[in-house]
């Protein structure tokens, strides 16, 4: 991408920005809250569009034609992206079915992130961790060639996090590029093989 | 993999609305007691005049579908921007096309059932008589209900992502409203009252003209209107 | 040009278009004779006409505005989108007003359900719910996507509304032809209406250029910090 910004009202959460991450590499995402971190994944997922400058997501401009993009990024975000009034199960099936992926495949992507699919209950009822559960099994459901992960580890429990860490290394081993916005340094410099450091829509620091 | 087309994904998009419906079920028995309360409202604003209520009752039944319809595609948003779900599907990716037809078709169904629970309503209590065949009420209804739900789900999802969005999309959706509420309630009084100057039909054409319109125009405007 | 001589050409524009409202001003209401029926009353014609058409013209203005926006997204299109509604919704508002004050002593009422009356309040009820909607959206590019989807809906619907009021209850009032009236009735309004047309692009240009200007604020991109440079992750 080059010279990217993002304006959310007045305020601008990207300021020129300019940044290339090669296939298969792994990227950290560091900042403080504010720093543009999320505003920065949820472009490369073509969530949004930047307000000015030009992005390139594995060779497409996502701004002119973003479906191709989309079906190969997976972006976990702090919004989970599930109905409340559904079952985990009917949620999942309702994306493998977009996907034109068989509904079996939905129960395997919850019980490999610890969710059981006979579960009728809404997503209402879930807890915090189990909603990130959820989503995390959307995302892996769709074996992205690009995941952008925003804040995976928060609310899950111990052998969450490293249940994830493992998901997260089979992605990897697989050739997924990944970039990884948190504020857990340590293990996402496990993770990952490069560190960025935003400031106030800046990048200080790569 | 092959990835469903537009038809499938709006097959399974308004399956996936009418689940949403029927888990907050509660959410849609309120709308009905809450276009009851209209039509009754409407009896009391006007006193016990029966013959005088029976000569509005096709203008009443519209504007409680319409007052009604206004609580039905806020909720129907809502759903969609508790989770950014909305988001979520564009990012699958899904054809926008079909989120929209899912939303419209789903949101049609939804006041048409709410329209023929309260033409009932309307015999009992204002003694309304239905001259024409049913079918031809049952043909407005629908139609109405078609012209309601197109501009409705696109200013909807405008006014869901908007400040104010409770007071904005009546507003917007209101006066475009005005020629289907006209040829609707026309329509639906003509049946009650019986036509003898064979005027229902150019209504139906109006209210049948007003649909292709809108619903064409949801078709191509929606997907610019839901990215962001 | 340099800015003096702008800012000179501009107020000689401002000063000959207020010299010909005046002078059609005066052609309105003194020139031309008072109405063999309606007496003075019926000089309001002379404001009434050509603002009501200056409303159509401005919701034209927005339309094809809204529709260039949609095809290629520019601030200057939807700038004069917003420009044009903001113009349709005052000249629509005032136009009606003085139509409705001639209706009373010619119609007895203030209002009439004639069609095209109604078509034109429907529309400025409209064109209030698309300001409202510009107010209510503060992410510019949204903000113009959306007016101008809103914009392409109202305008839509005009015909639409004109033939179901028509159907529904038409109340007379065939449009006057101008071959019938009185010729020195005809020169007054002519004059007229040009001469509201020259104030409606005064104010449209002004409105245009206070929009663009608000639209550059809200999206020039700040500098980036110094420190800021191509960053490579391999």
């Amino acid at each position: 991408m080059h010279e990217v910004s993002k304006r959310y009202g007045a305020r601008w959460a990207l300021v020129r920005l300019s940044l290339t991450v090669r296939r298969g590499a792994a990227v950290l995402l560091t900042g403080h809250n504010g720093s543009g971190k999320t505003t920065l994944l949820r472009i490369l997922a073509t969530a949004v569009r930047p307000s000015s400058g030009q992005v390139q997501v594995l060779g497409v401009d996502p701004t002119r034609d973003p479906d191709p993009v989309r079906a190969q990024v997976g972006l976990l975000s702090h919004a989970h992206y599930v109905y409340e009034d559904l079952s985990g199960l009917e949620n999942m099936v309702v994306l493998t079915r977009l996907l034109g992926e068989p509904a079996t495949a939905a129960a395997a992507a919850m019980e490999r992130l610890g969710l059981d699919p006979r579960d009728d209950r809404p997503v209402r009822t879930y807890s915090a961790g189990m909603r990130r559960r959820l989503a995390l099994a959307r995302l892996f459901l769709k074996q992205p060639a690009v995941a952008l992960l925003d804040e995976p580890f928060v609310e899950l429990d111990p052998t969450g996090v490293s249940e994830l860490e493992a998901r997260i290394r089979e992605l990897r081993a697989a050739g997924t590029t990944l970039v990884l916005a948190t504020h857990h340094i340590e293990q996402g410099l496990l993770l990952c093989t490069d560190r960025l450091h935003l400031d106030q829509g800046r990048s200080i620091a790569a | 993999m092959r990835r469903p087309g537009l038809l499938a994904s709006t097959w399974v998009l308004f399956r996936k609305d009418l689940l949403l419906e029927w888990r907050s079920r509660a959410r849609v028995n309120a709308l009905v007691f809450f276009s009851l309360a209209t039509l009754l409202l409407f009896s009391f604003a006007l006193g016990p005049d029966t013959a005088l209520l029976r000569r509005g009752a096709g203008g009443y039944l519209w504007l409680a579908l319409l007052l009604s319809s206004v609580l039905a595609l806020g909720e129907s948003f809502r759903v969609e921007r508790e989770n950014s779900s909305l988001e979520g599907l564009r990012l699958v990716p899904v054809d926008t096309r079909a989120i929209f037809l899912a939303k419209g078709i789903a949101n049609a169904v939804l006041l048409a059932a709410l329209g023929v629970l309260l033409v009932p309503v309307l015999v009992a209590l204002l003694d309304v008589r239905i001259v024409l065949p049913w079918a031809r009420l049952l043909t407005i209804v629908g139609l109405g209900c078609l012209a309601i739900a197109a501009p409705g789900t696109l200013y909807g999802a405008i006014a869901s992502h908007a400040r104010a969005r409770d007071v904005l999309l009546p507003l917007l959706l209101f006066p475009i409203l005005i020629p289907a509420l006209v040829a609707a309630a026309k329509g639906t009084a003509l049946v009650f009252e019986g036509d003898p100057m064979g005027q229902l039909p150019s209504w139906i054409a109006l209210l049948g003209g007003f649909d292709v319109v809108y619903w064409g125009l949801g078709v191509v405007l929606f997907p610019r209107v839901i990215e962001e | 040009m340099d800015a003096t001589m702008r800012r000179g050409l501009e107020i000689a524009a401002v000063v000959a278009i207020a010299c010909i409202f005046a002078y059609a001003a005066w052609v309105g209401l003194v020139w031309a004779p008072p109405d063999r029926e309606m007496g003075d009353v019926q000089r309001i014609m002379y404001a009434h006409v050509p603002m009501v058409q200056m409303m159509l013209l401005a919701g034209t203005i927005n339309f094809v505005a809204s529709i260039l926006y949609l095809f290629r997204a520019s601030w200057k299109t939807d700038a004069l989108a917003e420009a044009s509604a903001e113009l349709a919704l005052v000249f629509g508002a005032i136009g009606t007003t003085l139509g409705s004050i001639w209706g009373r002593p010619t119609w007895g009422v203030y209002w009439a359900w004639d069609p095209r009356l109604t078509t034109v309040a429907i529309l400025l009820v409209a064109y209030a719910g698309y300001m409202a909607l510009r107010r209510f959206v503060d992410d510019p590019e949204r903000r113009a996507v959306w007016a101008a989807v809103t914009a392409i809906i109202i305008a839509v619907d005009v015909p639409i509304i004109y033939f179901s009021v028509k159907w529904w209850k038409s109340l007379h009032q065939v449009q006057s032809n101008p071959r019938t009236v009185d010729p020195q009735m005809v020169h007054a309004l002519r004059w007229n209406i040009s001469a509201f047309f020259l104030v409606f692009i005064a104010f449209l240009v002004a409105r245009y250029r206070i929009a663009l200007a608000a639209r550059m604020r809200e999206t020039t991109v700040p500098e980036a910090s110094p420190s800021a440079r191509q960053v490579v992750v391999s």
